[in-house]
């Protein structure tokens, strides 16, 4: 039996001190932007949430070819906490996004700014994805077709991300190019910090919540074994994989 | 091939016995385009607002069709004898997808010429070309999308509502790029030739997601 | 950086709530999800708990036959 608790105290404490490090770097070390002026703090914090959430799709794309080609619905867990995790992320994400939108141009949504668009779109996407497992009572093919659309909404991510980046032609302040010519040194110092701080962020709720499954998992089938079927409560009203 | 060919030979032979399908989508396409003209209040439009209200009205049809796809295999037995005959089965995905297509393609002898006469402004002969090579690109992503999607939505509870809510994201991309190809094509004065960017990235989608389906396909079959 | 000024900088007195409100959201949203899985861990731990007496229980069960049968 995997323990997937190993190693998450490890992982929890590297997030905090990252994390921590990212908002003394934000607000003490950042410069202030010349255009945006403090608003763009805000920078630092939706642009990894978004970055981290499309790569949690994507990597539940990835975990779904592993529960096809192996056939252990475990890997379909997997897929599924990272989807969950990724779809937590990308809410947060839109919010802030949402929020640097009314700060900086004074509307709650603009369409000029396509990541934030392709994003809303990926969202509504993966949206569906707990739908869609409910609405399938056999667990086996349950596992199997969310799988199926797991792999079909991650290639998804890509394609969509380039399709809307080229169908906003307006010029506007492209504060979210990543890295490149625009972030002055200090910035981009900033950003990464940020950056690999919401991973570990990630990984550690990922982990966190495949324990949490698992045990539960184990919890069930030695019920199950020790008082037999009918001891064992029907999940109910859920979705996630048992 | 052979397998394919006999899946499409009997879904095609049963939609000229029937009708179910085809009709229904030139219906709702006509339907729509009159709400269109209510809706936005124009008398006639062009360019890019006429690409666009062309291009939705096909998309939303697309789905009311794939909606049917499966229908007839899930309620009379046919996955069943299909995964028993020793054929390939990717054979199902292809007939299905060259199905959806024909069924597209003939709505659109239909709906194009309907959309000319009741909505758009700059004559359609000289542009038809232009628009012929957007649509059937733009017919070839709809297809693959509408049969993946439909596939998936037959064994759910709610299929008529699966299908849709999943499909109509899945092809945003496809919509951009055909409502921005088409929308050059469609405007009062110009060569009415697509832009090459937005065919590129239409093509792009129809390759991805064609080899994503076929690699996928076989594990929506399994019993 | 070169930018179209249609951004309007807001002063930091101004624009702070904007920036705090955003990372709040963030840390509300973190702080609600690891709450629900206290819960589900919660009730785990009640099951683990309600397993163990039956273990035991089923163990003491088997001692007293045992020692009935020794005796006997």
């Amino acid at each position: 039996m995997t323990l997937y608790g190993k190693g998450l105290r490890a992982l929890t404490l590297a997030s905090i001190v990252t994390i921590t490090v990212a908002l003394v770097l934000v607000f003490f070390y950042a410069p202030l932007d010349a255009d945006q002026g403090f608003v763009q703090k805000i920078f630092y914090l939706h642009v990894p949430l978004a970055i981290i959430s499309l790569c949690g799709f994507v990597l539940g794309g990835l975990l779904a070819i592993g529960h096809l080609r192996t056939g252990d619905r475990i890997w379909d867990m997997r897929s599924y906490v990272a989807i969950h995790m990724a779809l937590i992320f990308g809410i947060a994400g839109l919010i802030s996004g949402s929020i640097w939108a009314k700060a900086s141009w004074g509307h709650w949504w603009v369409w000029n700014e396509p990541t934030l668009v392709s994003f809303l779109i990926v969202l509504l996407l993966f949206a569906t994805y707990q739908p869609l497992r409910f609405s399938i009572e056999d667990p086996e093919r349950q596992a199997r077709y969310a799988s199926v659309f797991a792999i079909t909404a991650g290639a998804f991510v890509p394609l969509n991300f380039i399709a809307v980046r080229l169908a906003q032609q307006f010029v506007h302040p492209r504060v979210l190019t990543l890295g490149g010519g625009n972030l002055p040194g200090s910035m981009r110092l900033t950003f990464f910090v940020s950056l690999i701080g919401i991973a570990l962020l990630y990984a550690t709720l990922w982990k966190y919540e495949m324990t949490a499954k698992n045990a539960r998992m184990q919890t069930r089938r030695l019920r199950r074994r020790l008082m037999g079927e009918d001891a064992v409560r029907p999940l109910g009203r859920s979705a996630a994989p048992s | 091939m052979r397998t394919a060919l006999a899946v499409l030979r009997k879904d095609l032979r049963l939609e000229l016995r029937t009708f179910e399908t085809v009709p229904a989508m030139a219906l709702f396409s006509l339907t729509t385009f009159v709400i269109f003209h209510f809706g936005l209040n124009r008398a006639s439009i062009e360019g890019q607002l006429a690409a666009g209200v062309l291009t939705v009205t096909l998309l939303f049809a697309a789905m009311l069709g794939a909606g049917r796809l499966f229908v007839a295999e899930r309620e009379q037995g046919g996955f069943d004898a299909f995964l028993l005959a020793p054929v390939d089965r990717n054979a199902m995905l292809v007939a299905k997808a060259a199905a959806m297509f024909i069924f597209l393609a003939v709505l659109e002898l239909v709906a194009v010429p309907a959309f000319a006469l009741l909505l758009l402004r700059p004559a359609l002969w000289p542009r038809l070309l232009g628009l012929m090579a957007v649509l059937a690109l733009a017919d070839l992503g709809l297809a693959v999308i509408g049969t993946l999607v439909s596939a998936i939505a037959i064994h759910t509870r709610a299929r008529d509502l699966i299908g849709p809510i999943v499909g109509l994201p899945l092809l945003i991309p496809a919509l951009i790029a055909t409502a921005r190809a088409a929308g050059p094509v469609l405007q009062a004065h110009t060569s009415g030739s697509p832009p090459g960017k937005w065919v590129a990235i239409l093509a792009l989608y129809d390759c991805v997601f064609g080899l994503v389906a076929y690699a996928v396909f076989d594990f929506l079959l399994e019993e | 950086m070169i930018t179209l000024a249609t951004s309007p900088a807001l002063a930091p007195g101004k624009a702070a709530p904007y920036v705090i409100a955003a990372y709040v959201v963030f840390l509300a949203i973190v702080l609600i999800y690891v709450a629900i899985m206290a819960k589900r861990l919660r009730s785990n731990e009640r099951d683990l708990a309600d397993l163990k007496r039956e273990v035991e229980q089923r163990r003491s069960v088997e001692e007293e036959q045992r020692d009935r049968e020794t005796v006997g």
